[in-house]
């Protein structure tokens, strides 16, 4: 038996920056993973899938990854997905900087 | 050292010049995210969770000191500032963007180097001894030989397509460095009854999920023979490896599965055919190359500094007695510099620590540096006068620590912290377990021990062949992470047992704390290192030391 479907989000990697991106309702690609669309619907998230994959001049490697609603926004339920919107733990690179100073500017 | 012929110059240029097409190609759309993968595979880039990342070839861990500090120039300039030493021998970059990527593998070229089939089912990055051309229970240097395989096998027009990927690893000692026997091709040098030196062949090596040792299929091969019988091996796989089945497709699984009587006789049949093709030409390049490998001018010096050194610094001793090998000149030595301060990660050097190395080597090391697969650096030749100002400068630079071959000299793959493979992290298990036993004060009396992290089953961290190996799996969406014992990467090779059920993510450093205060108690004196206790008692003190209800209940 199908198991339930659990809320998804569209999530890729940037081509030319290579960084971690996800697809809004509003169809832009955010850095920020509760910006994300949170999609409810399994075939709307074919849909999505679909059209965030088409994006081939922005984006490579779009796949749904599970998340659920947040105070601020979808957020992760995996830790893989979890480290994605920050970066790695030996050093502060990647999101968990570039997204602080970001706001900063 | 090798200096790179107009051929290879012109080879190494040209793929250069394709790429940076390829990826323009990319950029306006008229290559597909498809088309572009195996293209910027076959130059070593790969697209890992929060960057791309750029593998880059140090052929045999062989590097001069104007490539290191290239190395160190990408890193600034392309990078943030430091790379990742792997396994394999080569530099990882975790953070370049796609555009740059043409301009750092041009840089590569400037001091002849590449990133040419670091990925990809072809041959990889010929792996070697990092003591070749030092050690002091060496017959002959390797790596003439490894870079005859490296020209043979770039862009080998038959062994592009293989099954899967392969790797070869040699060594021209008797006490194996190289982890020969857990390649597709281990090759290590010995002698036959008449005195002269051939090769050990081994086929069918390799860790990842289905971890095998190698067999031998030649006992001694004469070194004349040895490129037609690498090809031979090369192409009985070629034409016997399972490409139906990504996960069957090494020849470790090919050999398993014809037998190893079987393959052997392949093996020589294909030899019989090819041996008479190659005319000679192989040989005369190989005595070229070999020229490029003479040993340097050796200084003939007093030792006593050093001596009076030893005995008067507690510091530079306790570095001298783990950090330091045995040379084949007696006043030299074969430096370890170490890439595991505790609490940083496993294998990775800052550009200005990049640049001292280079430096030092100049200054005091015959400009020669390797890279081991340990993922330490090596000065394989200081005379030993000149060690207390090497130690000096190093341990300024955060590189003097002094703890090779103990607990927290520990390999780990880069883990879920950058690759996208990965399925638990590894990094910070390795920098916790190091800390704690440094905050224990307890490596050197502990002794040799060989811990080995990888996280996935993929084991880049060779975690089988560990003393003490760790992989890190994700278990119903939860880090978690299963230990063996007893592994050995040497010449007496051996995949290490599981033992049990895994521990998460905030019990592996207890666990492992468990296991070697078990060790402590049990071991018949100092001199027993882990190794030889748990060969000499088994698994089940250990066990019983890892989980202690289990053992309390069967008790009751």
């Amino acid at each position: 038996m199908k198991g339930r479907f659990t809320p998804k989000v569209v999530t890729a990697n940037d081509l030319r920056l290579g960084d971690v991106v996800y697809l809004t309702a509003d169809d832009q690609w955010s850095r920020l993973h509760s910006d994300a669309e949170l999609i409810e619907d399994e075939a709307h998230a074919q849909m999505r899938l679909l059209h965030g994959a088409a994006q081939r001049l922005i984006v490579v490697g779009a796949y749904l990854a599970d998340a659920k609603a947040g105070v601020s926004g979808p957020e992760p339920t995996h830790f893989r997905e979890d480290f994605r919107t920050r970066g790695p733990s030996n050093y502060a690179y990647g999101k968990q900087v570039d997204l602080r100073n970001a706001r900063d500017v | 050292m090798y200096n790179y012929s107009d051929f290879d110059e012109g080879f190494v240029r040209s793929r250069v010049a394709q790429f940076t097409q390829q990826v323009d190609r990319r950029l306006d759309g008229s290559l597909t995210e498809d088309e572009f993968r195996p293209l910027r595979l076959m130059n070593g880039l790969y697209l890992q969770l929060h960057a791309y990342m750029l593998r880059v070839a140090i052929p045999y861990g062989t590097l001069a000191p104007r490539q290191m500090r290239q190395l160190a120039m990408i890193a600034d300039t392309y990078d943030k500032g430091y790379g990742h030493f792997t396994t394999r021998q080569n530099i990882q970059y975790n953070w370049p963007v796609l555009q740059d990527v043409p301009a750092i593998l041009s840089a590569l070229a400037d001091v002849e180097m590449h990133a040419i089939q670091t990925s990809g089912n072809c041959v990889r990055n010929v792996t070697a001894d990092h003591f070749a051309g030092a050690a002091a229970d060496e017959i002959e240097d390797p790596r003439p030989t490894a870079e005859l395989l490296r020209q043979w096998s770039t862009d080998h027009p038959e062994f592009q397509f293989l099954p899967r990927k392969f790797k070869i690893a040699i060594t021209g000692s008797p006490n194996d460095r190289a982890v020969t026997k857990a390649h597709d091709i281990g090759l290590r040098m010995v002698r036959n009854d008449k005195g002269e030196p051939g090769y050990e062949v081994m086929v069918g090596g390799g860790l990842g999920r289905t971890p095998m040792i190698g067999v031998t299929v030649r006992a001694f091969l004469p070194k004349a023979d040895l490129l037609p019988y690498v090809e031979a091996v090369l192409s009985v796989y070629n034409s016997l490896g399972r490409r139906d089945n990504k996960y069957k497709a090494r020849i470790k699984i090919t050999v398993h599965e014809t037998g190893a009587e079987e393959i052997t006789r392949l093996i020589e049949a294909r030899f019989a055919e090819l041996r008479p093709l190659f005319g000679g030409a192989d040989q005369v390049l190989l005595a070229e190359i070999a020229e490029a490998f003479a040993p340097p001018a050796f200084r003939n010096a007093s030792t006593d500094s050093y001596d009076a050194f030893y005995k008067a610094d507690p510091t530079f001793r306790a570095w001298a007695d783990t950090n330091l090998s045995a040379h084949r000149n007696a006043q030299y030595a074969i430096v370890t510099i170490s890439l595991k301060a505790h609490g940083e990660t496993p294998g990775d050097a800052t550009s200005d620590q990049m640049r001292l190395m280079a430096y030092l080597a100049e200054q005091y090391g015959h400009s020669e540096l390797r890279i081991s697969h340990e993922q330490n650096v090596i000065l394989p030749h200081v005379h030993k006068s000149d060690l207390p100002a090497v130690h000096a400068a190093l341990h300024q630079a955060g590189l003097g620590t002094a703890n090779v071959g103990l607990i927290s000299d520990i390999i780990a793959c880069p883990g879920m912290d950058y690759c996208a493979l990965a399925t638990a992290r590894s990094i910070p298990v390795a920098q916790q377990i190091a800390l704690r036993f440094d905050e224990l004060k307890l490596e050197h009396d502990i002794g040799p021990l060989k811990l080995k992290i990888s996280g996935c089953i993929n084991a880049c961290g060779h975690h089988h062949v560990g003393h003490i190996g760790i992989l890190g799996l994700d278990r119903a969406g939860v880090e978690n992470y299963q230990i063996t014992l007893g592994g050995d990467a040497t010449e007496t090779a051996v995949i290490g047992e599981k033992t049990g059920p895994g521990f998460a993510y905030d019990e592996i450093v207890p666990a492992i704390e468990r296991i070697v205060l078990a060790y402590l108690e049990q071991r018949e004196a100092p001199s027993e290192t882990f190794l030889d206790a748990y060969r000499r008692l088994g698994l089940a003190p250990f066990k019983a030391a890892l989980y202690p209800t289990e053992a309390a209940r069967d008790a009751a």
